[in-house]
């Protein structure tokens, strides 16, 4: 198929569309306001329903009325948006029930800035929301890999009863880039027979809830979560790599720092230094085994984190994977800012040279 | 060609889908207009997008000799729907040539509306950017239909169309002909003429069979890894 050009956020919309999303819920926000702009012409046409809730508190309840009822539900916003939704999500992943949030970051704290940022990392991948829970969280690099995320995010929810992130930044949302539509991997998705969408027959009525009086059926349901997290992370978690071979520094990063990051190694080799570029493409599960490994091996001899948060967020699952066998050094750029190439080669040639 | 014999008219106002690739025009006709030693001014009036806007390119436009018109450089960031006052000077002042880099679709279109008055007793041309690989666009009908939808919107006429069909890095010879055969049917279509195409240098000799001039560009809205 010849290739497009999309915005990030129109392409995020359409994603959603082609994979069979029924519902859409949302409040605009920059910048991924192009999200519900695009869905609410779009999805309607496509015989789904947009909603342009009155806060991002009901857009994620909304997800969470559809989902029981058996939709493919969606919103998105950006970081102060997703803040507001952390209570949905844990009550989403406590009843198990799919869907898919996305997060086109923006800087922070609190209101921030409309310039991208990745500082909600801890917030993704540790849980915004109360109790013992996990979001699959898909972390794309440019905007096709991000439509290709959309859709299968909407699979992967409905594979394990959860609520996927798809965690963008502004940039990604933003950008213009040529993209193809092509299939994604099909999976054998289990029966929503649990669906609270009417009794049709069935001997028993469908309930879907968080609450438990009874401490027995909570410790149950918290005894199958752990059992679906560890599934999660013994099939889901992937990485990628670039010219890591043989690299002495070897810089982790994610999103539009690991785009950076790959011109970074070009120069970087050109000037004989020997760099590779280890890429998380699902932040939970992390990769832990995977960079374990490569941090392991003896040509590797400094680890470079570059994320645009100010004092580091994945590089706390960084340090917990290499586990002390490496000095590990990080490069932030925080408040909307993002990390130049030269800073990324300035970063990874001080960081070897304190290594050596 | 330079873009001095391509856009004619005091005021080149520059509009079109969203992401066809107006920043990119605009700032390459500022530059190329400055260049050709005339006055120029380049107002910055998207007031839909966050992100890729001319102001970006504040250093690289005054360094040559461009004056800059966006809001407020404290709201340099802003999403904020602010007009700067200044942009009177680029409509009053006979001396300026002036661009105009409009938002995009309708909505962006929209901070023209209350111009209107003022613009059509100026020497003018509002231009509509062509990108035969968005796809909103892609097709005579619905591309005709966003420029009438401009149209309506400003209450200006378009005039010219420029030919701006690229896949970011990965565009081909082959990509800015089948824009030019998009740009024809539009031509056919409304009898608005096609201005020029857009390309960079290095597609030139590929291009001499169209009819109409090309204006060779520097891609200038770059992202942070090119």
């Amino acid at each position: 198929m010849a290739k497009e050009l999309w915005k990030g956020n129109e392409a995020i919309a359409e994603a959603a569309i082609r994979a069979g999303c029924d519902c859409f819920f949302g409040y605009p926000i920059t910048p991924q306001s192009e999200v519900p702009e695009y869905m609410s012409v779009h999805l309607p046409k496509a015989g789904g329903v947009f909603v342009q809730s009155e806060s991002e508190v009901a857009a994620i309840n909304m997800v969470y009325g559809a989902a029981g009822a058996g939709m493919r539900a969606m919103t998105s916003s950006s970081s102060p948006g997703i803040s507001l939704k952390q209570e949905g999500i844990t009550y989403l992943a406590a009843s198990e029930l799919p869907c898919v949030i996305v997060n086109v970051m923006r800087g922070g704290p609190g209101l921030g800035t409309i310039q991208p940022g990745q500082g909600d990392y801890f917030q993704a991948t540790r849980g915004g929301g109360n109790g013992d829970y996990r979001t699959v969280v898909l972390a794309p690099s440019n905007v096709q890999e991000t439509v290709d995320f959309v859709q299968e995010a909407f699979d992967i929810a409905d594979q394990y009863r959860s609520p996927v992130l798809v965690l963008a930044d502004g940039l990604i949302g933003q950008m213009m880039e040529p993209i193809e539509w092509r299939a994604v991997p099909k999976r054998q998705l289990p029966p929503k027979d649990w669906a609270a969408s009417g009794r049709k027959g069935r001997d028993h009525t469908n309930v879907i809830n968080s609450l438990f009086l009874n401490p027995e059926e909570c410790d149950a349901l918290n005894q199958r979560l752990t059992l679906k997290y560890a599934e999660i992370e013994k099939n889901e978690v992937r990485w990628d790599t670039a010219s890591c071979e043989d690299a002495e520094v070897l810089i982790t990063a994610y999103g539009t720092p690991a785009r950076i990051a790959l011109t970074a190694l070009d120069a970087l080799r050109e000037e004989g230094i020997r760099a590779g570029l280890f890429r998380p493409m699902t932040l939970w599960p992390f990769p832990e085994k995977a960079l374990r490994d490569l941090a392991s091996e003896s040509h590797v001899k400094v680890i470079l984190d570059v994320e645009m948060s100010s004092t580091g967020q994945m590089l706390d699952d960084v340090r917990l994977a290499v586990g002390g066998k490496k000095p590990i050094r990080y490069l932030g750029r925080a408040g909307g800012l993002i990390p130049t190439v030269e800073e990324m080669i300035e970063s990874a040639k001080t960081a070897l040279k304190e290594a050596q | 060609m330079a873009a001095a014999e391509i856009c004619t008219h005091r005021l080149s106002i520059v509009t079109g889908h969203y992401g066809t690739g107006k920043t990119e025009f605009a700032v390459n006709l500022a530059l190329s207009l400055a260049a050709g030693e005339a006055q120029v001014m380049l107002a910055d009036l998207d007031i839909v997008n966050p992100y890729f806007r001319s102001r970006e390119r504040r250093q690289l436009l005054e360094e040559a000799g461009i004056r800059l018109v966006s809001t407020s450089q404290t709201c340099a960031d802003a999403d904020v729907p602010a007009i700067p006052a200044e942009l009177l000077a680029i409509l009053e002042d006979r001396a300026v040539r002036g661009v105009l880099d409009i938002g995009g679709d309708p909505a962006g279109a929209r901070v023209l509306a209350r111009f209107q008055p003022k613009i059509v007793r100026e020497d003018y041309q509002l231009i509509y950017v062509l990108n035969a690989n968005r796809p909103e666009v892609r097709t005579p009908e619905t591309a005709v239909r966003y420029l009438r939808a401009i149209e309506e919107t400003t209450g200006l006429a378009c005039s010219a169309l420029v030919n701006n069909t690229h896949l970011c890095g990965e565009t081909t010879e082959a990509e800015i002909l089948k824009g030019a055969a998009l740009a024809g049917a539009v031509f056919r279509e409304t009898g608005i003429p096609v201005l020029c195409h857009m390309a960079e240098e290095r597609f030139l000799p590929g291009l001499k069979k169209l009819r109409e001039p090309v204006f060779p560009i520097t891609i200038r809205m770059k992202k942070p890894w090119e």
